[in-house]
């Protein structure tokens, strides 16, 4: 396996934000069958040690590509911006100000009369937020637009986050009830 | 005269040539072992015909141990050198065999390590050597009833064990003389078993309540390829808790009287049969060992006493489906493992939640041993076209300590392995030279709600303002899902690893010595024969590396690059006359390291070839 083919390449994919995930799984399958260590298990030392190598850079080729706000930090570092795991820089103070109210209305959530609804409804809130932030993202990027864009991915990985405490915020209430 | 003998297609291979691998299923209450014969997986009998071992071993001064049905029978007069369920202990700490201590009546003692040994007449013993002990037997079981050595076993774990616990089940077999082709988690072993990968596609749930854990796993299954979504449970959660909360309860009704360790064991036992007998009885009468007293009790009661554990179990598949982003609609498949999931109420749960019936058809018990006994078969190389592939999940998250006791997550659970994800990061005081590197495993965020795995320090950092170095710390998980870490300060290249030992683990001087007490002889051969593998290896690089040079170095090398390259042949075919399997190892570890610019350039040259439209594969080049 080449290492140094960038992820799109790996799985033949076109190195764009809408993708093919039926292609991408497929082909990480195919290559899975070539590579995996259990496929040398038979054979010498180094071999396996090659097919570790190989599938641990294929599962990360894969995990980067199947998550999509991955894939978009993955297709922006490939233009040459970083963006990492926190957010710096700034944001409009109108997403600042509603990300906020978002989190408030988590908190008192669990305090409403029926929190699961209250939860649910957040959560298609959220959703909704993050599909339209989405094709910003990808309408910036076709663009070369790569501020834009990286103003997206920052207001992305807020959303993200909320998303996963609302998430989590339902398994602490599954466990109560 | 003799018969004439035709092969199956497929089966061509002479049963002489065929390799023997075994599939072993180490479990908390029974272990088996199987194998494939004649294209048919089945478990393997000892000299009476029992396939089960309970994995139960008594111990005298003096004597050999017996493991298995002679052990338990001396469980009740000889209860502290009568060692049950010691697969609880595999990987723990001997704060946490305190713990569980009420539920196992024997006397702890704790070693340097950390790891907990129990006291016995024949000296103290780690819960490894006591798992390595029935390893044996099964071992010897196999060669005997297959008449040769073993090329190798895969041995089932359950999928939630995390990296200590899997790398003691290892040290295990290797104190066992077993060479471990893989650890396979249980409820993939048992998929494999009811053939589900002959379906084209599909969602599988395999739940799994044994006798001292709880798995759910799920699994997607496309063509022969079997990729674990997700995994959850409860390493303390079994048919044990059954029969403790049976037996609590008949205590209850014993009233005043005092129980001993040796009649908590009969009581513990009763518990037992009473809950088995209610699988096909609604009702059942016992008399209590003690009192004599008369008690009868109806399923609907029994059904109330565990319904609580039940319930957990199904709380643990809730959020598996979660994790594995899965609707129950699309599950098509769920499969029953463990004795325990005979019991009624286990049945009718998860069917409920699922929604569909659940497989039962193959003895619980023995699933897991034929499922791995056909992942033995395949990875022994018996079966070259098996489409067969298991692509397994880590089952916790991997971190490191940093500020404040918090938990910094490297590679979270449920990510594919094998996997290797690196991380930078700093110091935190002006002229720092050290740094303690200290990995985890588990959910949690404080350091003090995770598992301790291992602690390496990382030295010579030249001194540099607070936040100035950069140190980029490696973890690496293999298929079996044991980690390496390895540490580098990156402006200067100082670096250190470690192949993380969990902290109750054996450290390998620990593992040394035992095995030197065991078999000194055997250490030789084992030494001896890995010296030759080195050598081996040590003259494949050469070749191939010299066979480079000749091909490629006029075009790819500078002349002072050809001669250095030439020079560290040398020195590695020097080494490799030497005895040190150990040094050649290093010396081809080396030798691959100060190669590896050349064997990327001329990837690239091929590359560069094919794509002027000669036919080179360079793939075909890399797998080789």
């Amino acid at each position: 396996m080449d290492i140094t083919q960038n992820f799109f390449e790996l799985f033949e994919l076109d190195a764009s934000f809408d993708l093919d995930t039926q292609q991408l799984s497929e082909r990480y399958r195919e290559l899975q069958r070539e590579y995996h260590p259990d496929r040398h298990a038979h054979k010498g030392e180094r071999e396996q040690r090659l097919a570790v190598q190989a599938t641990a850079h294929l599962n990360q080729a894969f995990d980067t590509l199947k998550n999509p706000l991955s894939r978009a930090q993955y297709l922006l570092q490939q233009r040459g911006v970083e963006t990492g795991e926190e957010s710096r820089g700034q944001l409009p103070g109108a997403f600042l100000m509603q990300q906020m109210e978002l989190r408030e209305s988590l908190v008192e959530a669990a305090e409403a009369d029926d929190p699961f609804a209250e939860l649910e409804r957040l959560e298609a809130e959220s959703k909704a937020l993050e599909a339209a932030e989405y094709s910003q993202f990808n309408a910036a990027l076709a663009a070369e637009d790569l501020d834009s864009a990286e103003v997206s991915i920052r207001k992305l990985q807020f959303i993200t986050k909320l998303l996963r405490e609302i998430e989590a915020a339902e398994d602490r209430l599954d466990e109560e009830y | 005269m003799a018969l004439l003998q035709i092969a199956e297609p497929g089966l061509s291979l002479d049963p002489h040539q065929r390799k023997l691998a075994v599939g072993i299923d180490l479990g908390t209450t029974n272990s088996l072992v199987a194998t494939v014969r004649n294209g048919v997986a089945e478990t393997l009998a000892n000299a009476d015909g029992e396939h089960i071992l309970p994995s139960v071993v008594h111990y005298a001064k003096s004597t050999a141990p017996l493991v298995g049905t002679e052990a338990a029978a001396k469980a009740n007069q000889d209860p502290y050198n009568t060692i049950q369920s010691v697969k609880r202990l595999m990987g723990r700490s001997a704060a946490d065999a305190l713990q569980l201590g009420e539920q196992l009546p024997y006397e702890f003692v704790e070693s340097d390590t950390g790891m907990p040994y129990l006291r016995t007449s024949a000296g103290d013993l780690s819960p490894v050597q006591i798992s390595a002990d029935i390893l044996k037997t099964l071992n010897r079981r196999a060669q005997e009833s297959l008449g040769g050595e073993l090329e190798g076993a895969v041995i089932t774990v359950p999928a939630y064990f995390d990296d200590a616990q899997r790398q003691a089940t290892k040290d295990a077999a290797q104190l066992a003389g077993i060479n471990v082709l893989r650890l396979l988690n249980e409820p993939t072993a048992a998929a494999v078993a009811y053939g589900l990968d002959q379906q084209d596609k599909g969602v599988v749930a395999v739940y799994d309540l044994g006798g001292g854990t709880f798995d759910i796993s799920i699994l997607r299954l496309t063509r022969g390829v079997f990729e674990v979504l997700a995994t959850g449970g409860d390493s303390a959660l079994g048919g044990d808790d059954f029969d403790h909360a049976l037996a609590n309860w008949l205590m209850q009704q014993a009233g005043e009287h005092q129980y001993d360790a040796s009649t908590s064991r009969e009581l513990l036992g009763l518990a037992r049969s009473v809950k088995e007998r209610l699988t096909n009885e609604s009702q059942v009468s016992v008399t209590l060992p003690g009192t004599g007293a008369e008690i009868t009790l109806s399923r609907e009661q029994f059904d109330a006493l565990v319904q609580p554990l039940v319930a957990k179990t199904i709380r643990a598949c809730k959020r598996a489906m979660k994790d594995a982003g899965v609707e129950l609609a699309e599950v098509q498949d769920v499969v029953m493992v463990g004795g325990s999931t005979r019991v009624p109420l286990v049945q009718t749960r998860v069917g409920e939640y699922f929604q569909r019936a659940p497989h039962v058809d193959i003895d619980p018990d023995r699933v897991v041993a034929i499922g791995a006994a056909l992942q033995a078969d395949i990875l022994a190389g018996n079966k070259p076209d098996s489409e067969l592939l298991l692509l397994d999940v880590l089952p916790l998250s991997l971190g490191l300590e940093t500020m404040g006791g918090l938990v910094e997550k490297v590679i979270h659970r449920n990510t594919a392995i094998p996997v290797a994800r690196a991380q930078e990061f700093t110091t935190y005081q002006d002229g720092q030279t050290a740094m303690l590197v200290h990995v985890l495993q588990g959910e949690r965020e404080l350091v003090d709600h995770c598992r301790s795995l291992a602690r390496f320090e990382l030295r010579g950092i030249p001194p540099m303002a607070a936040g100035a170095a950069k140190i980029r710390v490696t973890f690496q998980v293999d298929a079996d899902g044991l980690l390496n870490v390895s540490a580098k300060e990156l402006s200067t290249g100082v670096e250190s690893a470690v192949q993380v030992k969990p902290s109750y683990g054996l450290s390998d001087n620990e593992i040394t010595r035992m095995l030197q007490e065991s078999y000194s002889n055997a250490q030789d051969d084992r030494e001896a024969r890995s010296l030759r593998e080195q050598q081996v290896e040590a003259d494949r690089l050469v070749a191939a590396l010299r066979g480079a040079i000749a091909a490629d170095g006029a075009e790819l090398l500078t002349e002072q690059e050809a001669k250095d390259l030439q020079a560290e042949i040398e020195v590695l075919e020097n080494l490799s006359k030497g005895s040190s399997a150990a040094a050649i190892e290093a010396g081809v570890e080396h030798l691959a390291q100060v190669s590896d610019f050349f064997a990327s350039r001329r990837m690239d040259s091929s590359i560069q070839s094919a794509l002027q439209g000669q036919s080179v594969d360079f793939f075909e080049k890399e797998k080789r």
